[in-house]
């Protein structure tokens, strides 16, 4: 364990937690666009910046990443955190202005668009947060999304944006995603994501649509569970 | 290649070498093929060469070398004849060769003047003289001037570039002849891992990317982090616009920087180093391709180095030219196969770097300079330039400066003395405004601080970066918002893209800056500008994201007023950014000569013959080509 200070509060935690974990554990709260529980940290939204005092040095750091040190004082609300954080807010706004997510989070920071960053026209709302790339990665295991280009032509989306080889239609990159950049539509027995539409399975008891074919195949390989004991939907089961 | 595992086999290929670059019998034809010297070209001057050589059935030793670094006289080729001075002529062309051929042999130097002669040679890693004259130096040579008194070498001093421009960098006997491999038998068999340290160290060498890192106590920490496996790297990803100094080295003297990792290796306990090189140095990977194969023959890369038990092998690794690559942890992820993007610095690369090992990186000038600091010791090197900077520093001096080229001079010189003594000053009389430093991410340092001597400390302190060691000159027809805005662009496009403060951030500043260019500048933009800065300071994820302002916040610290008339007076003193500015023709100095007239691509430039000339402010796009071609100076910017 060591003991820290978080904006004003003695604290003591667990070695190894992040500061933004060991802060909202104790009631504080830090913004934040690219974090989530079932990936691993990148720092790239840069929301969750921190001011340290670490002797004599002040210093901003990523919360998300940073993890806990004995005798380390945080300032989470800093002038310093402040600005780089209305920054950032601004930035996305200009960068996804139809974006509710980024308006409302605004709005909750008090913070108004900068009026001399131009608003995007390309309709987007893709802020890089990398949670779908990494979802599909790190959880997935297929790796259908990536980045492509660097600087401001760098892209989100499948190889060469078609429609990707390995992609099993789970629609984890969806569901993670927090600003509906990444958008899955259905009918009864089809599936559309990325660019691709899968068959989805019918439950072989109640007849229900309920998963893609392509991912019960991805499953069955992965666990060796058979295809047959798959194709019951989990209702039914 | 035999075998080179014992100081005999070490002393007798530096003979060999020796005899090359010293020729007893045969003359000695030496040209220059760094990639610059290419570009000037070099490579068809080697051709014509060869084949006069042929055609005249003389066996003179045809060679090529790396570059002397004057890119403005270049193509460089150099005549050693048995006994006499060498010979350098500059600006050599085809039609020259015959010319060239026939006063050597003829020991006439009357119808081309060489460039310079020089009588001895010296070994930096040896501190001994080679002369190459015997007896007294022949009439036709004595008038000819030696090459430490022409100005662009006079304040060099040539360490890093010990053997750039004299050694054939694919003869490994030649670098050996230099003194090479002899720092590398020293610390193998004579000095203990811990003593290496202990004399980088004392040296006082920092490191040459950019960050000025003291280079012996990273490599303690390296040999302290914890770990069995660990890596030395070398940083080969030069990506400054401007910037050429790795590439000289890597592709004129390839060995220099094999031995300073096999040295670093040694002290910090690593088996395996990796060369970081872009693609787009196609001569400087092959090099060094073909000096790690002679190496790993000779015995000097694999096992039992100098049959001291220490073991050591370098694979290149070749990048795909990504700036931010040279970022260490995007360089580390770019080596793992992955995209290179930062990661933030909260582990050090000394304790988890490359695969997560313990990994020391350091560019090509400060690998090179290693073999100096165990040859000559730590001491001697911490002599040379300022207490807080030793050694010399590499720069290329480009822009509108006089002498172009890659020039070494100790730290603690002057800025005044490199671009008035080396680099010779403005060019067509104009007069110095800037330089600008440390590439991109730098930043310009203005004439009023001409006296400033180069140093990792001063050039920060004035608001610039050391950085890599590009240095452009920039005179008073350079706009300093047009300047902060290519860099600017350059960092755009640059940018991984990975954290919001940077991708963005970078492109905002961008399209103010062109705003301001265009004559869209608005009250406030300023202030603007330096609040973006301060926030993509400390939010971006890397040192890239937080030096990207810098080419804004230097050019606003000192030249903040340029801004200003740009945004309220809608002026551009420099003349350069187009909608501010207008031809005009004076009506008096005009005489009618019609050569505007016939260059105008628009027809805006009108008249007739023998009558003042106008400008149609409707027509024209500010292309210059009136401005350029008038002989009487009657086009004027407004």
């Amino acid at each position: 364990m060591v003991d820290l200070v978080i904006d004003g509060k003695n604290i003591q935690a667990k070695k190894g937690k992040t500061l933004l974990t060991v802060a909202r554990e104790n009631g504080i709260e830090i913004p934040t666009l690219c974090s989530h529980e079932s990936v691993e940290n990148s720092g790239a939204c840069r929301l969750c910046v921190v001011e340290i005092t670490k002797g004599e040095r002040k210093k901003i750091v990523t919360s998300c990443l940073y993890t806990v040190e004995d005798g380390l004082v945080v300032d989470t609300k800093s002038e310093r955190v402040l600005k780089v954080r209305r920054f950032v807010m601004q930035l996305l706004m200009a960068k996804c202005p139809t974006s509710d997510v980024v308006r409302d989070l605004a709005a909750k920071m008090g913070i108004a668009p900068e009026p001399r960053f131009k608003p995007n026209e390309d309709g987007k709302k893709c802020i890089f947060c990398r949670l779908c790339v990494k979802v599909c990665e790190e959880v997935v295991g297929v790796s259908a999304l990536g980045f492509f280009s660097r600087g401001v032509d760098k892209g989100m989306g499948t190889p060469y944006r078609e429609p990707s080889s390995v992609c099993i239609g789970c629609g984890s990159c969806a569901y993670i995603c927090p600003t509906q950049q990444i958008v899955m539509s259905s009918t009864e027995d089809t599936r559309s994501i990325c660019g691709k539409t899968f068959k989805m399975k019918a439950c072989s008891v109640c007849g229900r649509y309920f998963a893609p074919e392509d991912q019960l195949a991805f499953i069955s390989e992965k666990t060796g569970v058979s295809l047959e004991a798959l194709s019951v939907c989990s209702s039914c089961r | 290649m035999s075998k080179i595992n014992t100081l005999e086999a070490l002393n007798k290929a530096a003979k060999k070498g020796q005899d090359a670059l010293f020729p007893a019998k045969k003359i000695r034809i030496a040209v220059g093929m760094a990639t610059n010297s290419i570009a000037a070209g070099a490579r068809s001057v080697y051709e014509a060469l060869a084949e006069e050589l042929k055609n005249r059935n003389l066996k003179f030793e045809l060679t090529q070398t790396g570059s002397m670094g004057f890119d403005s006289m270049e193509p460089l080729v150099d005549f050693v004849v048995p006994n006499k001075p060498r010979l350098s002529f500059g600006k050599a062309t085809v039609e020259k060769v015959p010319v060239l051929l026939d006063q050597v042999v003829n020991l006439n130097l009357d119808t081309e003047q060489p460039f310079y002669r020089v009588d001895e040679q010296e070994n930096i890693l040896s501190g001994e003289k080679t002369k190459y004259i015997k007896g007294r130096i022949p009439k036709a040579f004595s008038g000819i001037p030696l090459m430490e008194d022409i100005p662009f070498y006079k304040k060099q001093v040539k360490i890093v570039t010990r053997n750039c421009g004299i050694i054939n960098p694919g003869s490994m006997e030649e670098y050996i002849a230099r003194g090479g491999y002899f720092a590398l038998y020293k610390a193998l068999t004579e000095m203990s891992p811990d003593q290496v340290i202990d004399e980088v160290i004392a040296s006082g060498l920092r490191g040459r990317g950019g960050g000025g890192f003291p280079t012996g106590l990273k490599w303690r920490s390296c040999r302290d982090a914890k770990g069995s496996v660990k890596y030395v790297i070398c940083n080969g990803d030069e990506g400054d616009p401007g910037a050429y100094m790795d590439r000289s080295v890597m592709e004129g003297d390839p060995h220099s920087v094999i031995e300073g990792m096999i040295i670093g290796a040694y002290a910090i306990g690593a088996k395996q180093g990796y060369i970081y090189v872009r693609n787009e140095y196609p001569l400087a990977v092959a090099n060094l391709t073909k000096a790690i194969e002679q190496a790993k023959k000779a015995g000097l890369l694999g096992k039992n180095i100098f049959n001291s038990g220490f073991a050591f092998d370098i694979k290149i690794n070749k990048g795909a030219g990504a700036f931010v690559c040279g970022e260490s942890t995007a360089l580390v992820a770019s080596l793992e196969g992955k995209a290179g993007e930062p990661k933030a610095k909260y582990t050090h690369m000394v304790e988890h770097g490359l695969w997560d090992r313990p990994t020391n990186i350091n560019n090509v000038e400060t690998w090179n300079n290693v073999p100096v600091v165990i040859a000559r010791g730590g001491g001697w090197f911490a002599q040379i330039g300022t207490k807080t900077s030793s050694g010399t520093k590499v720069f290329s001096l480009v822009g509108k400066v006089n002498n172009i080229g890659l020039v070494e001079v100790p730290m603690g010189t002057t800025i005044k003395e490199i671009v008035y003594d080396v680099g010779g000053g403005i060019a067509q009389g104009k007069t110095f405004k800037a330089v600008q430093t440390g590439g991109p991410s730098g930043g310009c340092i203005p004439g009023s601080l001409i006296d400033l001597p180069v140093g990792f400390d001063e050039l920060g302190k004035a608001g610039s970066m050391m950085g890599s060691g590009g240095m452009i000159v920039m005179d008073n027809t350079t706009c300093m918002v047009d300047i902060a805005k290519y860099f600017v662009n350059f960092l755009a496009k640059e940018s991984c893209g990975k954290c919001t403060p940077c991708r963005e951030g970078i492109r905002r500043m961008r399209d103010i800056l062109e705003d301001i260019c265009a004559g869209k500048g608005q009250e406030g933009d300023i202030d603007l500008l330096k609040d973006m800065s301060d926030a993509m300071i400390d939010g971006s994820l890397c040192a890239l994201g937080g030096s990207a302002p810098n080419p804004v916040l230097s050019t606003l610290r000192y030249f903040q007023e340029e801004y200003e008339a740009h945004i309220r007076d809608k002026k551009c003193a420099a003349g350069v950014c187009k909608a501010l500015i207008k031809f005009r023709v004076v009506e008096d100095k005009c005489n009618g000569c019609g050569k505007c007239r016939k260059v105008c691509p628009t027809r805006a430039a009108k008249g007739l013959r023998k009558e003042v000339h106008e400008i149609d402010q409707a027509l024209c796009i500010q292309c210059r080509a009136c401005y350029e071609v008038c002989a009487f100076n009657a086009i004027i910017i407004e």
